[in-house]
């Protein structure tokens, strides 16, 4: 026990010795510390006191020039013009509350803008400089130059704000840009729009964004104490964003907008051998330029809340049901399928039921069609054909084809928020709702009614398909970019899709004279718009119901209120044997595919092969 | 030895000295000062470096009052309670550590984080702690000054967490893990050749540690060695930092006059760089007092150890405080330039919760040992 005591002793001596030489170590090293600041501190004073006081770099970033976007003949469609802000730079100024009410006195200064001038005047240094008012007039800048002199710290700046010269035109396929805000700093590359003021926030300024905003530059500016620039010291210059070439002929785009006629609705215009978007068009359009001047929010919510929705990309977000347009898909898919339908001819009598049941599934022709082949079918829009086709094929069978086609999910445009619409399946409905398939459902399904819902985007794409004989182009907006140094220019390759292989070619063809038919045949529902041309147009007329009229009721369009009447439809490609179009159309509330879509359709073929005179191009690129 | 330790002996402290309220308390009047005094340097200089954030410094008097609470709570646990614990605390801590390399939180691209139950805490802070106190618990039942086979054991006890943190990434908080571990080695009494040794093999070991090393940990030491190879990137903390220091001179440019942390050219200025703020802000003068109380508190800590009754109470009252002081001279010698950049807060300064808990609880633990005598007879 003597010895553990001694021990202890002996080791708290030891530990004691230890802890005197770290104490050492301690003094030593906070000594070595204290050399260093009285370095820094003392010796080097002048030395950092000069670099604090005069000669700090800030580094300030200066944003890139948005690229432009053309038109497919150089035409343009986005530019970027200067524009006029009033500034403060609140240090500046000795009494900014009598400035303020000053400034109001000659130049208007509304409460909305106040209120934004006010929040960034809390979270900004008092020597950065902060809009009160964006988009003076010529005069307001005169007025403001005359009275200057009162107002020290406050200035006029130029700045680049995108402008769109034609408004409207094609204003969803563009899109526009808008003030960026807090909630888009959070999933942008951030540094990277340090300067920038303005984000694409639809259409093809949202998704090729990161083409058109090119890179940040960075000044070296030497600043006083107060981190006023004194000079530039060195220049990072901003990498301008790229340009864009649409595929969009803005000419055809005029003449589609004009031709729907105040109706809303939606056309699409491909070339079908590669996919070009010719016309993307959403009735009715909206001023895009509202949102780059910085749009107020009475303006956009009176967009927001208007009942025809013109925000609202018909074209890729509309869900329609496809009615007859869909026939000539479900006829290929009986002739795919060897349907004994399809072989001899089927009887109409204006109406059809299903075996134990007493529904009566109507034509849309009271007294029927009598006798109908396939090619009078389609020719004249039978409906009890395609039902009793239907039938015979079941639903898979026409799921499938449908889905080959497209129908049912995303084309994958370079364009923002597309819906897929709704083929519906055994699958689907069990998934969605729960049930099981009911035959009634297979039979509507046929004539292009019942769940299925499509986009005009997919009814263009899928009538284009039928005019390549199965090719399959992926559609698609931009067909160049262009470096706004250099000017050169990169082409996109048009991208190609799984094709359609059926087991007869002579198929194609046999549907194709049929849609043929249709516009040129003598019982075609869309006979209208066949006159005076030099070559054959394709197509096929659909009318979709709006809402289900019950069985005993008679469809009386007079009757009903306007936005419950039955959308038009008209699908078609030209020319018929050597197709350089192909056109889906789309007009809500319009009755009757034949009277208000096809007509569409013809002025689109007619300006695009017949009277086609591009302009000339603006800076010389053709493509 | 073992008898000794075992035993419940009488207490004497209470009774011979006068029965001051803190000691009743088993707290330390001495350190509580010194803490107390740093603490409101701290809540000063954090002010003036957020820009004048009243909310912020509510959070962190919150956080300094439940930190308050934690130390004044361990500082109840008698000094062999806490060796009893010490090799199930540093199991815990290693077990936790290994959870967050499977399963952990990240931010700002390091895994550090470990949510249990939606209470977030960094493992790595609670090894802090644990890792002297293994140690100590080590050195308290073997030979000292220690053997080989000591001095081995000790390192892989070290090694084991200290890598595991290092892979999170954090390899500033695993050097503080390695610093806490070796400080207690140093205070069992290492010989000198086992220092050269250690010293020998280090550099040894330097080009393998190097190319093991995260491209930003790389350079962060190059940007140390030459500031002007970056001075855009990590290289302008430094410069802004010693800018910031320098223009202080000797009596400070005032408080939340600090041209440099006010118009924001530090980075990090309430936390890491928060030194950078006080220097420019109240200059040599403020620095001075500053060390000083630094110097007190690390000077009543040894003398705590030194008084301590076991060879347990001593390696850990000596490890913590020494620890304390690496912190400090890491944080400082990195935001005056003498060290690489490696995110160590300033100890009791810099603003954040974590590492206030972790130095709250280990000067409990000190002021435990402090106030816990007992009878030592035989």
């Amino acid at each position: 026990m003597s010895s553990t005591i001694k021990d202890h002793i002996r080791e708290s001596r030891a530990f004691n010795e230890r802890a005197a030489i770290i104490l050492g170590l301690v003094v030593t090293a906070t000594l070595i510390l204290f050399i260093r600041l009285f370095y820094l501190q003392i010796i080097s004073y002048e030395h950092f006191i000069t670099l604090a006081e005069n000669n700090r770099v800030a580094i300030i970033p200066t944003p890139p020039t948005r690229g432009l976007i053309y038109d497919r003949n150089g035409v343009l469609l986005a530019q970027n013009t200067p524009s006029f802000s009033l500034d403060i730079i609140p240090e500046r100024v000795t009494d900014l509350k009598l400035t303020i009410s000053e400034l109001t006195k000659i130049i208007s200064i509304s409460a909305e803008d106040l209120t934004r001038f006010n929040k960034e005047l809390k979270q900004k240094k008092p020597f950065m400089s902060i809009s009160l008012r964006y988009n003076l007039n010529e005069d307001e800048v005169a007025t403001f130059a005359i009275h200057r002199y009162r107002f020290p710290g406050v200035e006029v700046e130029a700045q680049l704000i995108r402008h769109y010269p034609f408004g409207g035109l094609a204003s969803h396929t563009v899109g526009y840009v808008s003030r960026l805000d807090e909630e888009d700093l959070k999933v942008l590359d951030a540094p990277n729009y340090r300067a920038t003021r303005f984000i694409g926030k639809a259409g093809i300024e949202k998704f090729y964004e990161g083409v058109l905003h090119g890179t940040t530059g960075y000044n070296h500016a030497e600043t006083n104490a107060a981190g006023r620039s004194l000079q530039i010291l060195k220049r990072d210059l901003p990498t301008p964003g790229q340009n864009l070439y649409l595929t969009v002929d803005s000419r055809l785009q005029q003449i589609a907008e004009t031709a729907m006629g105040g109706f809303r609705g939606g056309v699409i215009a491909i070339d079908p051998r590669n996919g070009d978007v010719l016309v993307m068009a959403s009735m009715p359009t909206f001023d895009p330029n509202l949102f780059a001047a910085g749009i107020d929010s009475k303006t956009y919510h009176d967009l927001q809340a208007s009942p025809d929705i013109p925000l609202y990309n018909r074209a890729l977000q509309g869900r329609y049901p496809p009615g007859s347009t869909l026939k000539p898909f479900i006829g290929l898919a009986g002739l795919e399928n060897n349907s004994a339908k399809v072989e001899g001819a089927t009887f109409c009598p204006g109406w059809y039921t299903l075996k134990g049941d007493s529904h009566r599934y109507r034509d849309w022709k009271k007294e029927g069609h009598g006798y109908m082949t396939l090619d009078s079918a389609i020719t004249q829009s039978c409906d009890i054909y395609f039902y009793d086709l239907a039938l015979d094929l079941g639903i898979d069978k026409m799921h499938d084809i449908l889905s080959r086609f497209g129908f049912g999910a995303r084309t994958d445009i370079d364009m923002v928020s597309e819906t897929s619409g709704l083929i519906p399946s055994r699958d689907w409905k069990r998934r969605a709702r729960h049930q099981p398939w009911f035959p009634g459902e297979t039979l509507i399904t046929g004539i292009g009614q019942g769940y299925t819902l499509v986009t005009p985007i997919q009814l263009a794409t899928a009538v284009s398909t039928m005019a390549m004989k199965g090719q399959r182009m992926q559609p698609r907006l931009v067909y160049a970019f262009q470096d706004s140094a250099s000017s050169s220019i990169s082409l996109l390759e048009p991208v190609k899709k799984e094709p359609i292989k059926l087991s007869n070619p002579a198929y194609w063809d046999q549907i194709i004279a049929a849609m043929t038919n249709v516009v040129h045949g003598p019982h075609g529902t869309a006979q209208g718009i066949s006159r005076n041309l030099p070559f054959k147009i394709a197509g096929k007329t659909g009318t979709a119901q709006v809402f289900g009229i019950k069985q005993n009721e008679k469809y009386n369009a007079n009757q009903i209120s306007e936005r419950l009447r039955d959308h038009a439809l008209f699908i078609s490609f030209a020319p018929a044997d050597d197709p350089r179009i192909a056109i889906a159309v789309v007009v809500e509330n319009g009755e009757h595919g034949a009277s208000t879509a096809a007509p569409v359709a013809r002025k689109l073929i007619e300006a695009y092969l017949i009277n086609n005179t591009p302009p000339v191009p603006q800076n010389g690129v053709k493509p | 030895m073992t008898m000794l330790r075992h035993r419940d002996p009488p207490r004497w402290g209470d009774r011979r000295r006068p029965a001051l309220l803190v000691r009743g308390l088993h707290l330390d009047a001495p350190l509580m000062i010194g803490i107390g005094l740093l603490c409101l340097i701290s809540l000063v200089v954090v002010y003036s470096a957020s820009g004048q954030d009243g909310g912020l410094i509510a959070q962190q008097l919150l956080r300094l009052l439940m930190a308050f609470m934690l130390m004044a709570l361990i500082a109840q646990i008698p000094p062999h309670h806490l060796e009893f614990w010490a090799p199930w605390f540093y199991g815990l801590s290693l077990g936790l550590l290994f959870a967050v390399m499977l399963f952990g939180d990240e931010g700002k691209g390091a895994q550090r984080w470990l949510d249990i139950g939606g209470f977030r805490f960094q493992p790595s802070e609670m090894m802090k702690l644990a890792l002297p106190m293994m140690v100590a618990w080590y050195f308290a039942d073997h030979q000292l000054p220690p053997n080989k086979r000591g001095i081995a054991i000790t390192l892989l006890l070290i090694a084991v967490p200290a890598a595991l943190i290092a892979r999170q990434p954090d390899l500033g908080t695993a050097m503080l893990i390695v610093a806490g571990g070796l400080s207690v080695l140093l205070l069992a009494g290492l010989r000198i050749r086992h220092i050269m040794f250690f010293v020998m093999t280090g550099a040894a070991l330097a080009p393998l540690v190097w190319f093991n090393l995260h491209d930003y940990q790389k350079s962060r030491i190059l940007n140390f060695l030459d500031p002007e190879r970056d001075p855009l990137g990590t290289g302008y903390h430094i410069i802004q930092s010693k800018i910031a220091i320098g223009s202080g001179g000797l009596y400070g440019k005032g408080w939340m006059n600090g041209s440099q942390a006010q118009l924001d050219f530090l980075p990090e200025q309430s936390t890491d760089f928060i030194f950078a703020v006080l220097s420019e802000e109240f200059g040599l003068i403020g620095v001075l007092l500053l060390l000083a109380i630094y110097l007190f508190v690390i000077s009543r800590g040894l003398y705590i150890a030194t008084q301590a009754q076991d060879t347990f109470a001593r390696l850990l009252a000596g490890g913590l405080i020494l620890s304390f002081f690496v912190y400090m001279c890491i944080n400082i010698g990195m935001v005056t330039g003498l060290l690489p950049v490696v995110g160590v807060p300033l100890p009791l300064i810099s603003y954040g919760g974590t590492s206030m808990v972790t130095l709250m609880s280990a000067f409990g633990v000190l002021m435990s040992i402090q106030t816990h005598r007992r009878l030592v007879s035989t």
